[in-house]
């Protein structure tokens, strides 16, 4: 059974259609690759399946459950993570503290911790701290924990919203552009990473990437959509050879 | 430029090695020179008598008593400060280092008594004195939960006043009802004994009704914020004084009086170590930081599970908690409230304690509010300026630094309170 399914989903700005009859169904454990030319409505999908608008036709299903409606702090915590295209960061926070943000809905001790400080609190904290230095190990900015974000050069930003987005304990991962503005080297680096983290969190991946050559490598199966129309969907190699998707996507941008 | 005369570094690198506890008893031992010596002391240096509040409030009245009055604060708190603080860093840094081995608690009961007794005898020595101190004190916590909701929640409300007003006459309704003849009920209903039993529930539920009428505030905030928001909680502000001049029931316009004397500086201090505590406590935990996320970026917030509007309900819910809690003691310490108290002039001067102090900050706010209550006291003979110094300054501080005196900074209490040199001699 697919653990995110999405039926004929439609989004309409005001008069604009930026998603148009989308479906998908993504198994356990798949990356999958997400393409499609600049405003094709890419990253609309995504906020239309982390809830942060909701679907004007259609519907999402996780594991079986219809999400679409519901706040997009519910559809975090129910599993669905993400990273965004143009780092959301919060600009006072240090490195550390974005990662324990993200187990806020894990929160056990409540109101009374916070305000009076509970021995409950202290453990839960500590214990909120620990995971999180694990993860910036994985992430390998654990160095930079202590350090506001705002201050960070901009790959260590985009490992701080990994590591953000996998403190949620997410079963499916949407990265937005994961290497856009990265060097050749940091671009490896990060494969790595995703690489990684599929692996050890047996995650689910839907990657929008606009370099060709990572999603050849990293996906198991590739969607193209254009003006919010799905038109291919295949592996690597059924995409790369499909003649409408050359036609709006590979005959115009370089490969590779 | 020259190089410092090595003179004022060793002593600066002293002073960096007194912990507070050091500090703490020298300000103790200052107050209570003063208390034996002050008078002959300010009679000897040319005062009429000893300076309520370090001679600043001397300096505008007599312009030609400002030598004396220095040279006063100078031989009465800085010299025994100094020296009692730098003489004896060596016995309190071992002592704060074995209070840190203890429980938390301890070593903060103990800075707090010492803190406690110093403000004591301090403000033992006049009425003035005391009443300003008072005064201070609901400041801090008026600051403080504005703090909450401009500052680490981003948000502008201006609805502050309001719920100190919601929470002052809440208070002084049970209060004078229940203790004092001739009010609601005919007679007193209860013996004024049990005044100071009741008093904290009292002081609750005027925060209660706060927190309720904050969520007229915080309501609008979900979908909005920014100047919008602002108009809003101003609305609200004004509602809540119209409301209470309209209503026959708290006396109108004419103000309620007769509060009974419950709000000694025992009971002052003790509420505002509460609400820094529990303040200082919320800001710190995961929970409280979520108001930084939505500050920051909502929508990231919300992406990584934090729910948006819970956090803004409980930020300004717990804000005005406070902020009615402050209401009641104030009332009770001056033992009359009129609406006229909570307007526009209250406002402006809770959000100059909170800019100038600085966002985000425990430590900022307790700053802005000392120093805007001493600063406004110090101003009061010169009545107008008073508003047009205390803005300049406030623009002076905003060109310097836009957010404020001391912003982004935590409190943590065990770094504030830990000894600064090991007995080996390393810091
Ligand atoms: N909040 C919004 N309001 C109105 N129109 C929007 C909004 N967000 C996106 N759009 C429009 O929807 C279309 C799809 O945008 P989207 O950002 O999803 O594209 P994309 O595929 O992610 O592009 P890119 O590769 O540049 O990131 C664009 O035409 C865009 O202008
Ligand atoms: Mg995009």
């Amino acid at each position: 059974m697919p653990i995110l399914e999405v039926r004929n989903m439609s989004h309409d700005f005001g008069g604009l259609r930026a998603v148009q009859n989308y479906s998908l169904d993504l198994e356990p454990g798949q990356i999958r690759g997400l393409i499609g030319p600049n405003g094709a409505g890419k990253t609309t999908i995504f906020n239309l399946l982390t809830g942060i608008y909701v679907p004007t036709e259609g519907e999402v299903m996780l594991n079986g459950t219809r999400i679409n409606g519901l706040p997009a702090h519910r559809i975090a915590s129910m599993g669905i993570s993400r990273t965004f295209q143009n780092l959301l960061l919060w600009r006072h926070m240090t490195v550390l503290e974005h990662v324990k943000m993200a187990r806020y809905s894990k929160i056990r001790y409540g109101l009374a911790g916070a305000f009076f400080g509970t021995p409950k609190r202290k453990r839960e904290e500590a214990e909120i701290a620990e995971r999180s230095y694990g993860l910036l190990e994985m992430m390998g900015i654990r160095h930079l924990a202590d350090q506001v974000v705002l201050n960070l050069p901009y790959g260590a930003q985009r490992r701080v919203e990994m590591a953000r987005a996998l403190a949620t304990e997410p079963r499916i991962l949407l990265l937005d552009e994961p290497t856009a503005g990265m060097n050749p080297e940091e671009l490896v680096q990060i494969m790595e990473i995703v690489r990684k983290v599929h692996k050890d969190f047996g995650l689910a991946i839907l990657l929008i990437e606009h370099r060709l050559k990572v999603v050849m490598e990293l996906c198991h199966k590739i969607q193209t959509v254009n003006f919010g129309e799905l038109i291919a969907e295949g592996t690597p190699e059924e995409i790369q050879n499909d003649p409408k998707v050359i036609d709006a996507y590979l005959g115009k941008e370089n490969v590779g | 430029m020259p190089p410092p005369a090595p003179i004022s570094r060793t002593f600066r690198a002293r002073c960096s090695r007194v912990p507070l506890l050091g500090w703490l008893s020298g300000a103790l031992a200052a107050v209570v020179l003063e208390r034996f010596v002050g008078t002959p002391l300010a009679l000897a240096v040319g005062l009429p008598k000893i300076p309520a509040l370090f001679g600043i409030d001397i300096m505008l009245k007599k312009p030609l008593l400002i030598p004396n009055a220095v040279l006063y604060t100078v031989l009465i708190y800085l010299l025994p400060i100094a020296a009692v603080a730098l003489s004896t860093a060596f016995l309190t840094n071992r002592l704060a280092g074995g209070l840190m081995k203890l429980p938390v608690a301890v070593p903060v009961a103990v800075h707090l008594g010492l803190l406690y007794a110093a403000l004591h005898f301090w403000a033992d020595v006049s009425d003035y004195r005391s009443l300003v101190l008072k005064l201070t004190m609901i400041a801090i916590m008026l600051t403080l939960s504005l703090n909450v909701i401009n500052g680490y929640m981003g948000e502008f409300s201006c609805s502050h006043p309001g719920f100190m007003a919601l929470g002052a006459y809440c208070a002084s309704v049970v209060t004078v009802g229940l203790f004092v003849d001739g009010n609601y009920f005919g007679i007193a209903l209860l013996p004024g004994e049990t005044g100071p039993f009741l008093f904290p529930i009292d002081l609750v539920a005027g925060g209660l009704l706060a927190a309720f009428g904050a969520l007229f505030v915080a309501i609008p905030s979900f979908r909005t914020r920014g100047d919008y928001l602002a108009i809003i909680s101003l609305a609200f502000l004004f509602i809540v004084k119209s409301l209470i001049e309209n209503f026959e029931f708290v006396r109108g316009p004419r103000g309620m009086s007769g509060q009974p004397d419950l709000a000694g500086l025992p009971t002052v201090f003790s509420w505002a170590v509460l609400c820094v505590w529990s303040i200082n406590n919320f800001v710190r935990s995961t929970v409280g930081k979520a108001m930084n996320a939505v500050r920051d970026n909502e929508m990231a917030a919300e992406a990584m599970t934090v729910d948006t509007r819970r956090t803004k309900i409980v930020a300004f819910l717990f804000a005005a908690f406070w902020a009615g809690v402050a209401g009641g003691l104030f009332a009770h310490v001056l033992r009359y409230v009129n609406p006229g108290t909570f307007g526009i002039q209250n406002l402006a001067e809770v959000l100059a304690m909170v800019y100038f102090g600085g966002l985000n900050s425990v430590y900022g706010s307790i700053v802005g509010a000392v120093s805007i209550s001493l600063l406004g006291e110090a101003l009061r003979p010169l009545e107008i300026f008073k508003w047009i110094i205390i803005p300049l300054l406030l623009i002076l501080v905003m060109i310097y630094r836009p957010t404020g005196l001391i912003a982004f900074k935590d409190l943590e209490v065990a770094t504030l309170l830990r000894p600064k040199q090991g007995p080996d001699g390393e810091r």
